[in-house]
């Protein structure tokens, strides 16, 4: 049982980043900005999270210390892409690259160093119960607040005006502006919100899950989280679901190589990366699908004539 | 006259290059319909953009009801009572039509009774609608009712419609233009800008024609003739084309049973299409754009190969499993519609874009290395011959006018003497002149004995230079019939397909 326990409480530890970065990348695409940088604006996020709460000793100014190191990451992108009109694929490339070196350089003095346990929630008896105490009572209050995050986008997608607008945007941006919608500010809104959940996501790996410093160590999660997005064909609870089936494949790697499985280590850590190029490959063989869902004008750039 | 509405007072407005509009003065009155005439490129859509403040005029003023009006955005001409169509409808496909409504208006508009609001005004109008459809299933009729609906829904006084009729059915311009009238006599005023001479004759009170940016003219349409107003849109005098009545030859192009699935959302599947074209005959398909016209193009052209390869057949030989090239080498030239990014690559000169269609044809290149000198020489025929204006065949593409782009593009066709042409819209948004100049170019082509395949919206055009003509509607072809056979009403019938254009009639 308490195997059982270890296990569920693992994934929901390593499936957690995964949310958060997926969803804010998820209401980026919706705005039809594709920002291939999530694994940079991630990394930023953890070094920045890690080595502000370490020098504050606060872990609330640290996590907003993330937060808005990720926003400010995907502002640069938005200067690029939405002001600069430079390609989006290519300049998110470069602003990962830009992140994973930004966060070495930083992180150079606090390799190594470890930070205390993030508090956890505690409520007396419920938390205190078997099983389910230590699995929805007892985790950290990010957890809750990213799940509270995929309801709160769901919403807002589904039954606000500000949803709408992001959507049609995100469709037809040509009509949108047409219709008197500022096309532009209202992608910067959506890139800031991914930037600073990429930046938490970072933040948790860092902050929470280790906790501690090492270079590269969101080690390609910003990817994932991208497939994620294509895999949840971009519907919130999906991006969840999606999440929780990654975190669990990596954790079942995890406790398979302690079973002493008798396969070499590497191709078991493969196994999350291989699942995704399998999830994109099945995805994108039907086409329609995938159309049918996606944004209409994913990475094109909008310039209105005036 | 009854009290002016809006007054419009020496407009102008210059982009890189243009002067789109030039000192553009008019004004409207309060339930009139009044009209904005003028060629492709003559300022028209630039000048109701500044009226719905999408732009910002260099100079002029404007007022409203006698009141300064200069709109920064679209909200704040809606808000002062302006409604607007447009031509390329501005509706996201994948939203439904009571949430494309809700983007389009003002936010305490948008409220709970949304819906009901929706289903009454156009029930009032003669517009039925169903607020949950998503826009990406509508027909583009249904389409031009959700912009309707949506403009009328903010009790507008003035409503702008750019080039409404272009893409209904002769039927479906019907019912649209009792809603207009209804709209006129309960003190409405419409702004109605188009080229299609007759339909401002019968529809509209007066007249403002643009050509060039400037205001050329202004008259009273009912007093005039289509030649009349025609002549004062393009400036000069036109003579139509002459058919002459060759006999056909053998069948060179064969289309059989040819069927093909949609490939993109909400995109259109081929049915079941069968149609020979013979040796000097020009056959025509007509339709409403959207209804698989494209999807036909690149099956016929080879940028999709079709399932079998005797699907499209080339004088006897099945040509159904060859790209583009392998059709060029067979004999079959074509002209896509799109001129900048299709038929020509807009950054490249004109030699190179000769090369990339008429190389295999015309000998450009040998062993892997280009012939410049021929290809120079073979697009400096091309520009003489079709009295292309360029300032030499190695400038971009893209520096060329529209209407000269596309002499040189069919011209680059013609001139591979092809035994088998397929043009879609080949006159699409060229002006007067090049489309005379182009549609006689086929014509000759076709009565030297190849076969010409013409896809195009245009009516008129079709009716102008086709012997036989049929008509595609949701992917499905129609038998072809001879031109001295058909009426525009028939054809019309046809383009809404059966039943879909029974209840839009009806509604």
């Amino acid at each position: 049982m308490d195997l059982v326990v270890n296990i569920l409480l693992g994934i929901i530890v390593a499936a957690t980043p995964l949310v958060f970065a997926a969803i804010g990348e998820l209401v980026v695409e919706k705005s039809g900005v594709l920002n291939l940088g999530v694994e940079g604006m991630m990394i930023v996020g953890a070094i920045a999270g890690f080595s502000v709460t370490l020098e504050s000793g606060n872990y609330l100014i640290g996590i907003v210390s993330a937060i808005l190191a990720g926003a400010l990451m995907a502002l640069l992108f938005g200067f690029l892409t939405q002001t600069l009109l430079a390609n989006q694929v290519a300049t998110g490339l470069a602003l990962t690259m830009f992140g994973l070196g930004l966060a070495a350089l930083w992180g150079q003095s606090y390799s190594g160093k470890t930070a205390d346990k993030f508090p956890k929630l505690d409520i007396p008896l419920l938390s205190d119960l078997p099983v389910v105490g230590k699995l929805v009572f007892g985790q950290d209050y990010l957890v809750y607040l990213s799940v509270a995050l995929v309801l709160a986008v769901s919403w807002f997608f589904r039954k606000t005006r500000g949803g709408l607008i992001i959507r049609a945007i995100g469709e037809n941006h040509e009509a949108a502006h047409a219709i008197g919608y500022p096309v532009v500010f209202y992608r910067y809104l959506a890139l800031l919100f991914g930037g600073g959940c990429a930046g938490l996501g970072g933040a948790y790996l860092s902050v929470v899950q280790t906790p501690f410093w090492a270079e590269d160590m969101t080690a390609g999660r910003g990817w994932i989280a991208l497939a994620l997005v294509v895999f949840a064909a971009w519907r919130p609870g999906r991006a969840l679901l999606g999440a929780y089936l990654f975190g669990g494949i990596t954790i079942l790697q995890l406790h398979s190589q302690g079973f002493g499985v008798k396969i070499e280590a590497q191709y078991l850590s493969m196994l999350p990366y291989l699942a995704t190029i399998m999830v994109l490959v099945m995805i994108s063989s039907d086409r329609m699908k995938v159309k049918l869902n996606a944004p209409a004008c994913l990475a094109q750039s909008f310039r209105a004539a005036t | 006259m009854p009290d002016t509405l809006l007054d419009i007072r020496g407009v102008s407005k210059a982009f890189p290059g243009v002067q789109a509009n030039d000192d553009v003065s008019f004004r409207i009155s309060a339930g009139e319909v009044h009209a904005l005439l003028g060629e492709n490129g003559a300022g028209k859509s630039t000048l109701v953009k500044i009226v719905y403040g999408v732009m910002r005029p260099d100079a002029g003023l404007m007022t409203l009801h006698g009141k300064p009006f200069a709109p920064q955005k679209p909200s704040e001409a809606r808000a002062r009572g302006i409604g607007m169509v447009f031509q390329h409808f501005s509706l996201f496909e994948a939203l439904t039509v009571a949430e494309n409504i809700a983007l389009g208006i003002a936010p305490d508009l948008a409220r709970d009774d949304l819906r009901s609001r929706i289903v009454d005004v156009s029930r009032r109008y003669g517009l039925e609608l169903d607020p949950d459809r998503l826009v990406g299933e509508l027909s583009v009729g249904q389409r031009q009712r959700v912009e309707i609906v949506r403009c009328l829904l903010q009790n507008p006084q003035l409503v702008i419609m750019d080039e409404p009729t272009s893409v209904l059915t002769p039927q479906e311009v019907e019912v649209l233009f009792e809603t207009l009238c209804q709209l006129a006599t309960e003190g409405c005023s419409i702004l109605y800008i188009s080229h299609k001479l007759e339909e401002i004759r019968v529809l509209c009170d007066h007249a403002t024609i643009l050509r060039g940016g400037k205001v050329v003219a202004t008259c009273t349409p009912k007093e005039e003739t289509a030649k009349s107003l025609a002549e004062m849109m393009i400036g000069e005098t036109l003579t139509p084309p002459v058919k002459g009545s060759a006999a056909f030859g053998e069948i060179r192009l064969s289309i059989n049973r040819l069927s093909m699935v949609a490939d993109k959302q909400f995109g259109v599947d081929l049915a079941d299409i069968s149609l020979d074209v013979r040796a000097g005959e020009i056959v025509g398909i007509g339709g409403v754009a959207g209804n698989g016209q494209t999807r036909l193009m690149a099956a016929l052209i080879g940028e999709t190969l079709v399932d079998a390869a005797d699907m499209i057949v080339l004088d006897g030989r099945p040509v159904g499993g060859l790209p583009p090239e392998g059709r060029r080498r067979a004999g079959m030239c074509f002209v896509p519609e799109e001129r900048l990014g299709h038929a020509a690559v807009p950054e490249m000169s004109l030699v190179e874009n000769a090369i990339l269609s008429a190389r295999v044809r015309k000998n450009l290149s040998h062993k892997g290395f280009l012939n410049l000198r021929t290809a120079a020489r073979y697009a400096s025929d091309i520009v003489d011959r079709f009295s292309v204006k360029t300032a030499g065949v190695n400038h971009a593409a893209r520096s060329l006018s529209g209407g000269n782009l596309q002499k040189y593009v069919v011209g680059r066709e013609i001139m591979q003497a092809p035994t088998v042409l397929i043009a879609a819209q080949p006159t699409w948004g060229v002006d007067a002149g090049a489309a005379a100049f182009i549609h006689d170019a086929l014509m000759q082509l076709a009565s030297d004995g190849a076969a010409v395949l013409v896809i195009s919206q245009d009516l008129d055009e079709l009716f102008a230079i086709s012997d036989r003509i049929a008509v595609i509607a949701n992917g499905r072809l129609s038998e072809a019939a001879l031109v001295a056979d058909l009426t525009i009403e028939e054809i019309g019938l046809r383009m809404g397909g059966q039943a879909h254009d029974r209840k839009a009639f009806h509604a």
